[in-house]
């Protein structure tokens, strides 16, 4: 049994409701445990005065520089004691997960049991970035509570100026629209840079995200400074089956509103079976024995939302890989950022594929490490050189692709152009 | 620091086996690691349930279920116990905190449902639901916080328990919450974000000890801060006129304190999408400001996002994300329809800005 409770009245009031509540949660373990008690404490203090008291500081573990975020409390008596004793060191060891976050049960048990012994018996699944956030141990347990995680097969994540910890979508695991093995990509990419998540020097984060297809469940674009962002290049598959079975259930309005109208090159067409066309890029399918879809896939731009509304009637093509982006950031510090194609298509289907990604994820860390300056992420540093700059020094050929129109104005000079013509004319001989 | 720690632990210590990212093969579900790569369709049987169908004909239905992200382990302890009774012992989590348990058997469905509904975690989230808040730490865990993250979300998400658990919006709706602008939480069709309104408070006594100066000045992203001395003490300056109230430079320098009580308030944000479906990806616009940092439940802002979804919900057509119904729409109509103020401070003059601004005379009247 723990000591008692203080009053929490503003904490009380979010345990009413439906929604699983995180203080009822708190609240099991303050029954045991001192540490809980006085960490509702705080937590009641915060939500009385509408401020934070946490701290940051220097707690690791031995070999490691970083993924253990540093807690103290700053909530003080007058005497300079902290207020809440219990809870006054209050770290969290940031944990990576396995590919697409799939778990079995003994694992999360033996999790449990290491941080009922070691820390708050509060955790999270999962952090922002991805990580299993094991939250509330004191200095004196995080290096207890690590060693038995690590023993267990799982390594902590990054923090600070580091290669961070990734995120993959459930992928070829569970979904029909994955389009390569994002499993083996992730780790792939991941255990390369062991050093950089363990030991941060780099001029800040560096986010990996990989998502199986154009949906990027793992919201790669607006966030990782390297997107693979799964995609194909033939032609989308079709079921004849499936799509007649569609069109029973849904109808001529929704086929023509909800998907012709959506397509956003307007190269999806519903037409009479016999003028259906056929052809390399075609995709075609009846819907029913008087109606059917035409797609020309050259003219597809591999949004998804076709074969998201009539899923398995209409499917991602057989030559798959994935789109590369670079560059995508949040607010901080100068406004949201996108990332940016740099590799239109590259194929992931075999360990060698999979190495050409893991060598260019090196050789942008290595430019990123050597010409960012401090506190810059690839999306800055690549507005303030230039795109051309980037590729140039990755030795990666200028694509359209990677545009959305060319510039629109003149303010560059261009005495190079003819050697670039003669550049791009001889190595489209050579191929 | 690494080294620091390095140099003063005793040879005996144990080193760190540097594994990395753990292989997932073993975790997987036997169906999904049977069918892995060989996934033909899927469907959805009923709101929270998802049906997945191979080449091979096997067949799984996927339960997912809300919770509360920052669990205790007795919590977690019982979700094992179902995983354990119904899925073969094998669990998975979504990007937006919910848990997933795979059965190969149809029967299991529904008394798995009923199990999980029996111990309070809803099962939803799936289509064209409202899903779990994509959230961050607030004054739980946070250095930095403005506000809390995870009372923030259990109060929105006790109001939007229905839409949870149906699936009536048009189209799938992604919510975040963020405690600072630094905006962990990301890019979602509806965001709430702290929004400062003051410029920091600088305790200057503290600066020259805690503050490396020159980091402190580069890191503000209009060049307010200046060194200076002040009572005699290095510290730093700033000019008030050009601050907008970020609290970029309060990580780095504590003593420059940004969070405040009554100043520090909430502003919603809607319209991102990360999907490359239909439209390019899209970031999310500042509709709304002002609204206070009212804990323990925020009512202002639970207000704010359902009038929002209510009328998105009425308006929108089926598939249209809130951008893309606001593509269609205009944003004269959105801030008509929503009854929010459209104010001066919505119109953009930060870098780039005048790419926002309507340069042709496309207007719905």
């Amino acid at each position: 049994m723990a000591k008692k409770m203080h009053d929490t009245p503003n904490l009380d009031q979010l345990e009413s409701g439906p929604w699983p509540s995180f203080v009822t949660g708190l609240k099991d373990l303050a029954k045991e445990k001192d540490y809980v008690v006085d960490l509702l404490g705080q937590l009641e203090e915060s939500y009385k005065t509408r401020k934070g008291y946490w701290k940051g500081g220097t707690v690791g573990v031995f070999g490691y520089g970083g993924g253990v975020i540093p807690r103290f409390t700053e909530l003080k008596n007058e005497d300079g004691t902290p207020k809440f004793k219990d809870s006054a060191e209050f770290h969290t060891l940031r944990v990576m997960p396995p590919p697409g976050m799939h778990y079995d049960t003994d694992t999360l048990r033996q999790f449990c049991d290491i941080w009922e012994k070691h820390g708050s018996g509060l955790i999270a699944f999962h952090g922002q970035s991805g990580d299993i956030m094991f939250q509330g141990a004191t200095t004196d347990n995080v290096q207890k509570a690590f060693d038995e995680i690590n023993e267990m097969g799982f390594d902590l994540g990054g923090a600070g100026p580091a290669v961070r910890t990734s995120m993959s979508c459930v992928g070829a695991a569970r979904c029909e629209q994955s389009c390569y093995n994002e499993a083996q990509a992730h780790r792939a990419v991941l255990n390369t840079f062991l050093d950089d998540i363990h030991r941060p020097s780099l001029p800040y984060k560096f986010k990996f995200k990989f998502s199986g297809c154009p949906n990027d469940c793992m919201n790669s674009v607006q966030r990782a400074d390297m997107a693979v962002i799964g995609t194909w290049r033939d032609k989308m598959r079709s079921d004849e089956g499936l799509a007649k079975k569609w069109f029973a259930k849904h109808g001529m309005d929704e086929l023509v509103n909800d998907v012709v109208a959506r397509c956003p090159t307007k190269t999806f067409q519903v037409k009479e079976l016999n003028k259906i066309k056929s052809g390399e890029h075609i995709t075609s399918v009846a819907v029913s024995d008087t109606h059917g879809i035409e797609i020309n896939n050259q003219d597809c731009v591999r949004c998804m939302h076709c074969i998201n509304v009539m899923t398995g009637a209409l499917a991602t093509g057989t030559d798959k890989g994935a789109t590369i982006l670079v560059g995508g950031k949040s607010h901080l510090k100068i406004g949201g950022l996108m990332g940016t194609v740099v590799i239109p298509f590259m194929k992931l289907d075999t360990e060698e594929d999979v190495e050409k990604l893991v060598d260019l994820a090196q050789r942008t860390i290595d430019f990123f490490a050597e010409n960012a300056l401090e506190h810059e992420r690839t999306g800055e540093m690549i507005e303030r050189i230039g795109l051309s700059n980037f590729l140039d020094a990755m030795e990666i050929d200028v694509d359209p692709a990677m545009v959305n129109s060319p510039r629109m104005n003149p303010y560059v000079r261009t005495d190079g152009w003819e050697e670039e013509v003669s550049k791009i004319n001889a190595k489209k001989k050579a191929a | 620091m690494n080294q620091a720690v390095q140099a003063a632990a005793p040879a005996a210590k144990r080193k760190p086996k540097e594994t990395g990212v753990p292989d997932n093969q073993k975790y997987l579900h036997p169906m999904l690691a049977k069918n892995y790569g060989n996934w033909k369709y899927h469907d959805r049987p009923r709101p929270g349930v998802l049906h997945h169908v191979s080449h091979s004909g096997d067949e799984v239905w996927t339960v997912r279920a809300g919770t509360a992200r920052q669990m205790d382990i007795y919590t977690i302890r019982k979700l094992c116990d179902i995983g354990d009774k119904f899925a073969d012992g094998r669990v998975r989590f979504t990007i937006r905190s919910n848990i997933e348990f795979i059965v190969a058997d149809e029967k299991k469905v529904a008394p798995l449902i009923t199990e999980l509904e029996k111990h309070g975690f809803p099962v939803g989230g799936t289509g064209n639901s409202v899903t779990m808040i994509a959230h961050t730490q607030g004054w739980l865990h946070c250095d930095i916080p403005g506000t809390d993250a995870s009372g923030v979300v259990k109060s929105l998400m006790d109001e939007l328990y229905d839409e949870f658990r149906r699936e009536e919006m048009p189209n799938r709706v992604h919510l975040s919450t963020s405690c600072c602008e630094i905006n962990c939480g990301g890019q979602a069709d509806i965001a709430i974000i702290v929004q400062h309104t003051k410029p920091p408070v600088i305790n200057h006594d503290l600066v020259a000890n805690v503050c490396e100066r020159p980091t402190v000045v580069a890191r503000c992203p209009v060049a307010a801060i200046r060194p200076a001395m002040v009572n005699g003490k290095p510290s730093l300056e700033i000019d008030e006129a050009k601050c907008m109230c970020c609290g970029a430079c309060y990580p780095p320098c504590p003593p420059m304190q940004i969070n405040d009580p009554e100043n520090s308030k909430l502003a919603i944000w809607v319209g991102g999408k990360n999907s490359n479906a239909r439209g390019k990806p899209t970031f999310m616009k500042m509709v709304a400001s002002g609204l206070p940092n009212n804990a323990p439940r925020w009512p202002e802002v639970a207000e704010a996002v359902k009038n929002i979804l209510r009328v998105y919900k009425e308006d929108a057509r089926p598939w249209e994300r809130i951008a893309d119904w606001i593509d269609r729409i205009g944003w004269p109509r959105f801030f008509e329809k929503t009854g929010l103020p459209f104010t001066k401070y919505l119109i953009d003059d930060w870098r780039g800005s005048r790419a926002n601004l309507n340069a042709s005379t496309h207007i719905r009247f």
